[in-house]
């Protein structure tokens, strides 16, 4: 077991799966809009399972089996609670493609209510689900930039 | 107990983590983001484990270390559905790279005020 813990194969899928990580945190910090902040989220989440199992080997310690098992666990309800949340709760400035079924909760409430929320939306954003909205349209809020990238 | 097979999984598992964080990081759209979280991550991750289920010799470690990949497998569609869904009905500008948007052909076609067919009657063969 020795043989492995001192091997570089080891060391080169840690750096690997740290340079994921690095990269999945830049996209956390960047944005540009919640749902990109939660896939890296995700993203980050699935990748410490993997720290925790290459800890696993580098230690030889079964126990951080149990930390990934825990996370995979734990990362999936965090998932499914953030993206409930931002289905409920529109972006500013970006009307909610909810047209026809109408299920998100933002769309039954007054526009007095979520006003506090979502101060820099334009005054129409409940009753723009018409079809003639442009894509990529670039608002220029602060929850995105427009630039796509 | 078998050291170049674990060498292996765990270098290949290293590779696709970091083709899914370069993926997350390069991509132009949530959407198309989703692509390299959800398949690359996870089989990086499941790769991972299963190097560290092949080193362990206790019938509990491997078992956990299983247990793990079914888990990732069960909830890496379910929780990217949810994430699409909700990416898409928050209103997430799409790229301008899209080729379709099935949706809103959809609900353009059962609009009746909306897009027709060229000789005005697209009524019924939209889908209803």
């Amino acid at each position: 077991m020795n043989v492995l813990s001192d091997s570089t194969a080891l060391d080169v899928a840690t750096a690997l799966t740290l340079l994921g990580l690095v990269a999945a945190s830049v996209r956390l910090f960047l944005g540009p809009s919640r749902s990109d902040r939660i896939v890296a989220l995700d993203l980050i989440t699935v990748l410490l399972i993997a720290i925790s199992a290459l800890a696993a080997l580098r230690f030889d310690e079964a126990a951080y089996l149990d930390l990934g098992l825990t996370l995979a666990l734990v990362g999936f309800l965090a998932t499914v609670a953030f993206a409930r949340y931002v289905e409920s709760e529109p972006a500013a400035g970006q009307p909610a493609r909810s047209a026809d079924t109408s299920e998100t909760a933002a769309s039954r409430l007054p526009p007095e209510a979520t006003a506090g929320t979502t101060a820099a939306a334009p005054s129409s954003w409940p009753h723009g689900t018409s079809s003639a909205e442009p894509r990529g349209q670039a608002q220029a809020t602060d929850e995105y930039d427009g630039s796509g990238t | 107990m078998n050291e170049p097979v674990i060498g292996i999984l765990i270098v290949l598992g290293g590779l696709f983590s970091a083709v899914a964080g370069i993926g997350i990081l390069r991509l132009p759209d949530v959407l198309v983001r989703m692509h390299a979280s959800t398949k690359a991550g996870t089989l990086g991750v499941g790769l991972i484990v299963l190097g560290a289920a092949f080193h362990f010799d206790g019938t509990l470690a491997v078992a956990k270390a299983l247990l793990i990949v079914l888990f990732l497998l069960l909830t890496a569609p379910v929780g990217a559905h949810l994430i699409g869904r909700a990416a898409y009905r928050s209103g997430t500008p799409l790229w301008e790279g899209t080729v379709i948007d099935e949706r809103d052909r959809m609900r353009e076609g059962r609009d009746p005020g909306g897009r027709t067919g060229p000789d005005g009657k697209g009524s019924e063969d939209g889908p209803r």
